[in-house]
């Protein structure tokens, strides 16, 4: 027996996804600027967490046979209730406590109508245009290795 | 919302402490099978998860655990209370169950159905926990074995009469065999499988 | 045997604090910081972590700065550290053909969609010690250039649709991937406890066995049908939102050597393969990890077991560094009890021995007189 999954849409499944990914992707920083321009600060009660463990991380044989156990990566997670009585729930690898509590704030404040497109503008977007743009960098360098083969004209003549 | 607000709520708020204070509730209560132990945490469990079965969950339940759970919890939120505070998952089979929780009253289920460990490995066995309606009145049982200087007598109500002949079944598989906890709201009391009920 | 013995205390107490002493150095000199560690060591993090097995920059550079360098130790710190935390659970397993790349080679065609990309590597480097290191010299930027479009495609994938080559590695569909950190190793094991295995080894131990088989000892015919290193992202089912989150990203290395086979009763001729993945950037231990997954897989497609690398029980029960150093460092702690004891016996037999002798010489002095 399963836990039934809630009934959502999956089109509100990937809503919530990407608005995970990109919390899970934001800096400390970044988390703590938007925090900071946030003008009505919600009542917030700690649910779960914040609390650091582990979490197991899965490969495929031959990349993509049979799942196997690689290794563990250290992750935070943590469940908070606005005053609205919203749940907003963060993860994020690594040990960063007060980055993955307000995460978790920001994923509820998302789910609030009134608070949603304060998300977007001042977090959501920001960190998805720097994720980006650390991703295009990367790729340009990494593009700048590749090897152009050419033929050498090889023989007698 | 995906989960209720009920199976957010509750659990241990100082984990690290509540969960070594229940640990020690049952560490005792196995080394001295018998006595009537009492959880004084306030953990929020929902209903019909008692006080101690609630806190035995927390303590020992975490995503390495296989959870059975009779069908009458498994409906109710207690489900995903477990799920999300201790992250354990809740399986059909009995028989790949470490922990299940049982309440006496509703509907009797087969105990032999759960792991007995094995002859190399008997710790893998199930624990089974086990909601009956108190220590105070009821029954009485005569306990003997490792842990009880002199034989003890343990009064419990709503334990119903097959467990008897279930437990001399499960003492005649030693070393093999489930131990049980039977929690009565904040009280618990253990019975691992070398006690004796006469 | 051991027995408890008092009065080291104070001489551990200060071995201990010159140990502090030492770690930090000369005073004058600035003390290295975590992030420079990351930053600046950054191969030594990524190899603490493969080992330890536990993936966390910031806490693999502190075990190697409190280890000063000493990486075993340093994943000895990280695997001790590991066992105080819970477990969440397991993360869907990661998709490496979807990796941004940062480098990928293939040592078996030339023209690959996606192409030979070098990325950050000491290969073509002429090994030849830097002067300008000795200084805090201004490195250049990276050069950069438009990147091509779409996804790398996996070169196991290329092959396949010549149907020349296995598959995948597949269990059965009950299986459930093993953990060798919850349950103890039997054996035989199945392969995807063993990768796991190697994927936390020694990569001394697992670089000396490839090597091994290269020379002969369970020869299979290697090529490096591709390397790819890159970011990785890592998700995982959280039960209480009843979907899939991303938790960020990991670096990886994965090899995927390509093996020559004959056949065998077992399988047909085609090309075989060794599988290796391992966390950050560590294309030896990976390349090292692919051709003992490749070896030990010998029972499997009927090949004679001859060599130590195609030994399961040999090869996995001494790949891990921390069990190995705790077995042999442990040699040094007090056997002052084993050893008076071994000391009599000794003692003893060289008594026995000589009075045999001397009986033997009296017994020939009696015969000749």
């Amino acid at each position: 027996m399963t836990i039934p999954a809630p009934a959502i849409s999956a089109a509100e499944t990937n809503e919530r996804q990407r608005v995970a990914r990109l919390l899970a992707h934001a800096t400390k920083q970044e988390l703590q600027d938007a925090w900071d321009a946030l003008a009505e600060k919600p009542v917030v009660k700690p649910v779960r967490g914040p609390e650091t463990g582990l979490v197991m991380v899965r490969g495929r044989i031959g990349g993509g046979g049979a799942p196997f156990n690689l290794g563990e990566a250290t992750v935070t997670r943590a469940t908070v209730l606005l005053g609205s009585g919203t749940a907003g729930h963060a993860h994020a690898l690594g040990t960063d406590k007060s980055k993955v509590r307000l995460a978790a704030v920001f994923d509820a404040l998302w789910q609030d109508e009134p608070s949603r497109a304060f998300v977007e503008n001042e977090i959501l977007m920001p960190v998805e245009i720097r994720v980006a743009a650390d991703d295009r960098r990367q790729a340009e360098e990494t593009a700048a290795t590749r090897v152009d083969f050419f033929t050498m004209v090889r023989g007698d003549d | 919302m995906a989960m209720q607000a009920q199976a957010l709520s509750g659990g241990f708020h100082e984990p690290v402490y509540d969960s070594q204070a229940v640990f020690r509730l049952l560490m005792d209560g196995m080394a001295r099978p018998g006595t009537v132990q009492t959880v004084s945490i306030d953990i929020g469990q929902p209903t019909p998860l008692g006080r101690a079965a609630g806190a035995i969950a927390l303590t020992l339940c975490d995503a390495d655990t296989p959870v059975w759970l009779q069908p009458a919890v498994a409906k109710s939120a207690a489900a995903e209370w477990i799920v999300f505070h201790t992250g354990a998952t809740i399986i059909a089979e009995k028989a790949e169950a470490r922990l299940a929780f049982l309440t006496a009253g509703s509907r009797p289920c087969s105990p032999g159905l759960f792991s007995a460990g094995t002859q190399e490995y008997p710790d893998r066995s199930t624990t089974l926990v086990i909601e009956v309606e108190s220590f105070t009145s009821g029954k009485t049982m005569t306990l003997s074995g490792p842990g009880i200087k002199t034989p003890l007598t343990a009064t419990v109500a709503g334990l119903p009469d097959i467990f008897l002949s279930f437990w001399a079944d499960n003492r005649g598989l030693f070393p093999r065999g489930v131990d049980v906890i039977l929690t009565a709201g904040d009280r618990l009391l253990c019975l691992p499988r070398t006690t004796t009920i006469a | 045997m051991y027995v408890a013995v008092k009065g080291g205390e104070a001489a551990i107490d200060n071995a201990h604090r010159l140990l502090a002493d030492r770690r930090r150095g000369d005073r004058s000199l600035p003390s290295v910081t975590i992030d420079q560690i990351v930053e600046q060591l950054a191969l030594a993090v990524d190899r603490v972590m493969a080992e330890a097995s536990l993936y966390d920059r910031a806490l693999a550079a502190l075990a190697v700065r409190q280890s000063r360098g000493d990486l075993i130790e340093a994943i000895f710190l990280l695997r001790a550290y590991r066992t105080t935390l819970p477990r969440f659970g397991s993360t869907v397993p990661v998709d490496t053909g979807k990796m941004n790349i940062e480098r990928r080679i293939s040592a078996t065609y030339k023209d690959l969609p996606g192409g030979q990309v070098l990325g950050p590597t000491f290969d073509y480097t002429h090994r030849l010690l830097d002067p300008s290191l000795l200084t805090d010299e201004v490195v250049e930027e990276a050069s950069r250039k438009e990147p091509l479009a779409g996804e790398t495609t996996r070169v196991s994938d290329i092959l396949a649709t010549e149907g020349l080559i296995e598959a995948d590695g597949v269990l059965p569909d009950d299986h459930l991937a093993g953990d060798l950190t919850r349950e103890p190793l039997e054996f035989p094991m199945t392969r995807d406890l063993r990768l796991q295995a190697l994927a936390r080894g020694d990569e001394g131990f697992l670089l000396a066995l490839g090597y091994s088989t290269q020379r002969g000892y369970g020869r299979n015919h290697p090529f490096v049908g591709e390397i790819r290193i890159g970011q990785v992202e890592v998700e995982m089912d959280v039960p209480e939102l009843g979907f899939s989150v991303s938790l960020g990203r990991i670096q990886v290395t994965e090899c995927q050597m390509v093996n020559q086979f004959k056949g065998s009763s077992k399988a047909p001729p085609q090309f075989t393969r060794g599988y290796g993945l391992v966390f950050g950037q560590s294309e030896r231990k990976a390349m090292s990890m692919s051709l003992v997954d490749r070896a030990l897989r010998a029972e499997e497609l009927g090949e004679d077991i001859k060599a130590p690398a195609q030994d399961e029980e040999f090869v996995i029960s001494h790949s891990d560094n921390v069990q190995a150093t705790g077995f042999v460092e442990h040699l040094k702690l007090p056997h002052y009890v084993d050893f008076q004891a071994e000391l009599g016996l000794v003692r003893k037999m060289r008594a026995d021995i000589e009075g045999a002798q001397d009986n033997e010489n009296a017994s020939v002095q009696d015969a000749a007189e």
